[in-house]
């Protein structure tokens, strides 16, 4: 996870302090290679868009260093960063028409009037905003505003573009669009892009990497299965999808798994991925659609059926296990499986491999 | 007409010790049938309607039990009884204005006529007040109070006059005897009369020079010799302070403001009475006030200004008395302990070289000349 | 309902008159129905704004209207001589002093005048145009009119009691002003003089109402770009800031409206004067030598400092709250899209702000070009306005005609530039909050 020598943009132990008291952004090391396309991923006020902010130059890193292609940025004014970057509310600007928009970097690089005209269409067409050139910003609905603005960060031909949450004022059907349509320019330029959200589900859609962000510190940086399907902590496994959890104690090591006893006193094996030695307590992460109902015979811990909701293609039964109310089954809608009712018991059964053990938290 | 006022109004440099007057006992006092209980009495705030309240209003009031509220608007009571008279609502039972405003208002019908031997007290000795009043009256509408003078004052402490001090109204002219600022009023009046005495014409030909375009010419010219030295005044509070933060030399001004200047706040200031110009300060009753008010008005007017009330009021400020029967009765001041007449403009020594506000000419010219002093304000 | 509206030969229901007519619940035909509702909607939002309307009749229109029709109300003459009027209608002033008849309608005129005692009241009117009008009727006094022998030819009596009224002046002067209406006190708020033998500009050292007009208009726009230049920076700040020192900031913009007038006068008199704290300082400090002290009141730079100071709030106001909806990520934007910071304000951020630059500039030099009590204080001679003139010829001249005039023409310049400006920068584009 430490910053990589050939990366294109690096956070070398960055720290970032408002009031001098508290850390917003706590020890921060991060390589992001040359067009990859990184998403920070957070909750509200875990330092991301503060991290953004400081590689596009509105905020100073009260410690460490930021380097751009090698070379540190700490000192270099934003407008000589040369980074694209597109705003949470897009900021066009409002006195000015689309076209004029899309040419004022051109501009202020005293381009000729004829290689702004070629390449404002040009970005305009890329995101088939032809024939809106002439228009104002208010004359645009969001998605139209929404594509002017990634048409702006990307016509002057910046190598990094940075995006802060473009996608937040988009209805849900225009933003699946938009995100497709984002991640499908990047491919084509072969661009880099930092992406700030709060939206786990356009994360997991869009990036290369996603760098999940608490408490001023990355928890995992890794790429969307892993990030789903080997969570290292207990925040990014509840933080990403659906996810149950368990309280259990550490009884014993046993190579790559530990065996674990519950709180009721019954026992079963876990994947020990970031927890302690024995007696200590760990939190068990367990996925939804991981978990079966136990065959006769098989092992199994008692569940209580709380409620069923019907999705159509699954039904969602939630459980009272182990002292957990809200334990999560997923049961996909096949015809032999028997029907479930509220508070019948049930056994339920999971392999090891997919019962994560991490930290206690 | 101003050698008799000056003569008159010698007397109360000669008064030195004051006749104790007698004072109004209750019972002397006539009682006043079917009069208002208040009235609105209008003055110039500071210490000259202090002054008047000291003198008339206050004792006024202990015999009558008359409520007096004072409002102080007389440097626009022209323009304020002329929207009143054309609302039909006037509020104002006395007006003091000086002279030239009293005729300004009598000439448009908003002052009333005033009968002065029938409304106004006689003197102790029985002169009627038509005669002791003398001169002093200018207008049928205007019962005079005092009178006071526009001159000058100047610093004492002017290292550059080396010793020298201005006694001749031509100093304030000559800059490079006495170089530094001076205050003169932002209108015609007194400034071109004291530019044309000292470009050469005798006094007594200053206001038929004046009627012509080369004589207000010839006293521009004068003026401009000293124009960028001047500082251009509107109040009379102006002088004194400037004179007091040393921002002029010398300026002129109300003497009594720089009698206040150089007696009570003891600026190093001095005055110089040279050719200063006598104006006179008074009463109008607004035409047209109910029968009930214009009676207590006429009640309290004739009380103001008898003999004693006049002479009273010098105590409080150093302007003289406008009938010649109260000069012998002017004494100290109230609070200075100080002899009053030497401060008066009418005291023999200042009044070598004086003026007398010319009215009429000035009824006539006023608006034509301040238009051309305006004009030449901006050249 | 529908098909009742034309068909005569449908049976009268009990929602229809005979004639035809839809009826409502009630009976009374539907038209005057909803007429009768819409008109107690109408009254009844007539009488909501009534007070308001009602006010601003009085208190606004009426002084407006009664303004401008003093500009031009000219009765007195016709009113008091209309004899006199008459008989001068004939009489050419290029012909000498008026005939016989001319005295006589004039004797009887006066004779009625005096009485009334509005005699004088003429004089005064006349005497703004003609100096020594005002003695000379004042002069022509009942009790010398009523010596006259009536018997003789009056001329030579007139001319006995003043030689003014054998000359032709007084007369051309009353037969110019004779007319009930007349532009004079335009002309005159021009610099120009209406004579017997017509319009003429006054003489060039008379000159002084276009000159003052032309200096308050200068004025003005000096005081709106200086407190433009001063309060945009301060409008910047407190837009920028975080609510609470934004609200000290604010309060010590609005401190000069806390302070009475006198107060502050005083204490830029205190600070200005050649002998005052400014000049001490830099004295003190070597900047000017003690012979070299500034001038800096009691002239335009005077009044020009002190009105900045009074109306800074008008300009920082608007400017603030339009300031106050410009998001910063704009100036972002244009950084991180490769402006610098000059080219971000200039080109992103200031035209964005134009519409408060624009309702303050409005407000503050409207405001400005009636101030007169400030600039009569601090402007020495240099530094009056024509506000100063009008207040002038209300108070102490009381030539109200030509104050009316002038406040007309004043008027109709401030109409005229907001006419202007909705031209060049349009008046959509102001912004008060």
């Amino acid at each position: 996870m430490n910053a990589s020598n050939d990366a294109f943009v690096e956070f070398d132990r960055v720290q970032k302090s408002y009031d001098g008291e508290t850390l917003v952004v706590k020890d921060l090391n991060l390589g992001i290679g040359k067009g990859e396309f990184l998403t920070m991923l957070g909750p509200s006020g875990s330092g991301k868009t503060t991290c953004l902010m400081m590689l596009a130059g509105f905020e100073t890193a009260t410690h460490g260093d930021i380097r751009l292609d090698g070379r540190p940025i700490n000192s270099v004014p934003p407008h000589k960063r040369g980074i694209g970057m597109v705003f949470q509310n897009y900021a066009l600007f409002p006195h000015m028409t689309v076209a004029e928009n899309l040419a004022f970097p051109l501009q202020v690089r005293k381009m000729g009037k004829d290689e702004i005209e070629t390449r404002v269409k040009r970005a305009l067409d890329m995101v088939q905003m032809g024939d809106f050139g002439g228009r104002r910003p208010a004359q645009l609905s969001g998605g139209q505003q929404q594509r002017v603005a990634v048409a702006r960060a990307l016509v002057f031909d910046p190598e990094l573009v940075l995006m802060d949450e473009p996608l937040g004022a988009l209805d849900k059907q225009l933003r699946e669009q938009m995100q497709f349509e984002i991640k499908h320019i990047h491919e084509q330029l072969g661009v880099t892009v930092v992406y700030v959200t709060h939206d786990q589900s356009e994360a997991l859609t869009m990036s290369d990497r996603i760098a999940v962000f608490n408490d001023g510190r990355i928890q995992q940086l890794a790429p969307p299965p892993d990030l789903y399907e080997r969570p290292e902590n207990s925040f990014v496994a509840q933080f990403i999808g659906e996810n149950n959890t368990l309280d259990a104690t550490i009884a014993e090591r046993d190579g790559e798994f530990v065996k674990v006893e519950f709180v009721d006193g019954s026992t079963g094996q876990a994947l020990a991925v970031n927890c302690g030695g024995p007696g200590e307590k760990t939190r068990l992460s367990l996925r939804p659609e991981r978990v079966t109902f136990a065959q006769p015979g098989e092992w199994g811990v008692a569940g209580k059926v709380k409620e069923l909701i019907y999705l159509g293609d699954h039904i969602r039964v939630r459980m009272q296990v182990l002292g957990n109310n809200d334990f999560v089954v997923k049961v996909p809608n096949a015809s032999r499986h028997a029907t479930l009712s509220v508070g019948e018991t049930a056994s339920l059964s999971w392999v090891a491999e997919d019962c994560r053990a991490l930290d206690a938290a | 007409m101003s050698l008799k006022l000056k003569m008159m109004m010698a007397g109360a440099g000669i008064a030195g010790a004051a006749v104790a007057g007698a004072a109004y006992a209750a019972d002397e006092l006539p009682a006043c049938e079917g009069c208002a209980d208040s009235m609105t009495v209008v003055s110039w705030g500071g210490a000259y309607q202090n002054s008047q309240q000291k003198a008339y209003s206050e004792p006024y009031a202990e015999m009558t039990g008359v409520e007096f509220v004072w409002d102080e608007s007389s440097n626009e009571a022209v323009a304020k009884l002329r929207a009143m008279a054309e609302a039909g609502n006037i509020t104002w039972d006395l007006v003091d204005v000086v002279a030239s405003d009293a005729m300004r208002l009598c000439d448009e019908g908003l002052a009333e006529e005033i009968d002065f031997d029938s409304a106004l007290a006689e003197a102790p000795d029985g002169t009627v007040a038509t005669e002791d009043f003398g001169e002093m009256i200018v207008s049928d509408c205007f019962v005079p109070q005092i009178a006071y003078s526009t001159t000058f004052g100047y610093r004492t402490d002017v290292a550059e006059w080396n010793g020298e001090t201005p006694d001749d109204i031509c100093d304030v002219f000559d800059l490079e005897a006495f170089p530094g600022k001076r205050a003169l009023e932002k209108r015609p009046i007194n400034n071109m009369e004291w530019a044309l005495l000292c470009s050469g014409v005798a006094k007594e030909d200053i206001y038929d020079t004046l009627e012509t375009e080369e004589g207000q010419a010839q006293a521009f010219a004068k003026l401009d010799e000293i124009k960028d030295s001047v500082v251009w005044w509107s109040a009379g509070a102006e002088t004194p302070q400037l004179l007091a933060d040393g921002e002029i030399v010398m300026g002129s001004t109300y003497n009594g403001r720089l009698f206040a200047l150089i007696e009570e706040q003891k600026q190093p200031v001095a005055m110089m009475w040279d050719a200063q110009v006598y104006d006179l300060d008074g009463w109008i009753v607004p035409a047209g006030l109910p029968e009930d008010r214009k009676a207590r008005v006429m009640h309290f007017l004739k009380f103001a200004t008898d003999t004693q009330r006049l002479a009273d009021q010098a105590k409080y400020i150093s302007y003289g008395p406008a009938r010649q029967s109260s000069a012998p009765l002017v004494g100290q001041h109230a609070e200075l302990g100080i002899d009053m007449a030497p401060h008066m403009p009418t005291n023999p020594e200042n009044a070598t070289n004086t003026f007398l506000y010319n009215y009429e000419w000035w009824a006539d010219y006023r608006d034509d000349l301040d238009a051309k002093f305006q004009a030449w304000l901006l050249r | 309902m529908a098909e009742a509206t034309a068909n005569g030969d449908i049976a009268p229901d009990e929602h229809r008159s005979a004639s035809g007519q839809l009826l409502a619940a009630d009976g009374t035909p539907l038209k005057k129905s909803i007429r009768r509702s819409e008109a107690r909607a109408r009254l009844r939002a007539f009488l909501l704004v009534a007070p308001l309307l009602i006010f601003v009749l009085l208190s606004f229109i009426a002084p407006i209207a009664d303004m401008l029709f003093r500009s031009v109300e000219n009765e007195i003459v016709a009113d008091t001589l209309p004899r006199t009027v008459e008989a001068l209608d004939a009489w050419d002033p290029q012909t000498g002093p008026p005939p016989e008849p001319v005295y006589r309608a004039f004797y009887d005129d006066m004779l009625e005048a005096t009485e009334l005692k509005i005699h004088t009241r003429l004089g005064s009117r006349l005497n703004y145009e003609e100096s020594g009008m005002s003695s000379l009727f004042r002069k022509t006094n009942e009790r010398r009119l009523e010596r006259f022998d009536l018997d003789q030819p009056l001329q030579p009596q007139f001319v006995d009691l003043d030689k003014d009224w054998g000359e032709v002046e007084p007369w051309a002067v009353i037969k110019t002003f004779a007319p009930r209406y007349t532009w004079g006190y335009f002309l005159q708020a021009a610099d120009m003089r209406l004579t017997p033998g017509g319009v003429e500009m006054a003489p060039e050292f008379e000159q002084i109402y276009l000159k003052l007009f032309w200096r308050t208009i200068l004025l003005s726009c000096t005081i709106t770009l200086s407190c433009l230049l001063l309060g945009y920076p301060v409008a910047w700040l407190l837009s920028n800031l975080p609510a609470r020192s934004a609200n000290l900031l604010m309060i010590l913009v609005l401190l000069p409206f806390w302070t009475s007038l006198l107060v502050r006068t005083s204490a830029w008199k205190v600070l200005l004067q050649e002998q005052g704290v400014i000049n001490d300082i830099l004295v003190y400090i070597g900047i000017v030598s003690d012979a070299g002290r500034l001038v800096m009141i009691n002239n335009q730079t005077g009044t020009i400092i002190a009105m900045t100071h009074i109306l800074l709030p008008f300009m920082v106001l608007p400017l603030y709250s339009v300031m106050k909806t410009i998001p910063p990520s704009y100036l972002r934007a244009a950084k991180s899209l490769g402006a610098t910071d000059w080219t971000a304000f200039w080109r992103v951020y200031f035209p964005q702000s134009v519409p408060g630059i624009g309702a303050g500039a409005i407000l503050v030099f409207i405001l400005a070009i009636g101030y007169y009590i400030t600039p009569e204080l601090v402007g020495g001679t240099d530094g009056t306005f024509i506000s100063n003139r009008i207040a002038f010829h209300i108070s102490t001249s009381l030539n109200w005609g030509l104050a009316a005039a002038l406040g007309s023409l004043l008027l109709i310049l401030v109409l005229g530039l907001y006419w202007l400006y909705d031209r060049i920068v349009g008046i959509d584009n102001v912004k008060l909050g």
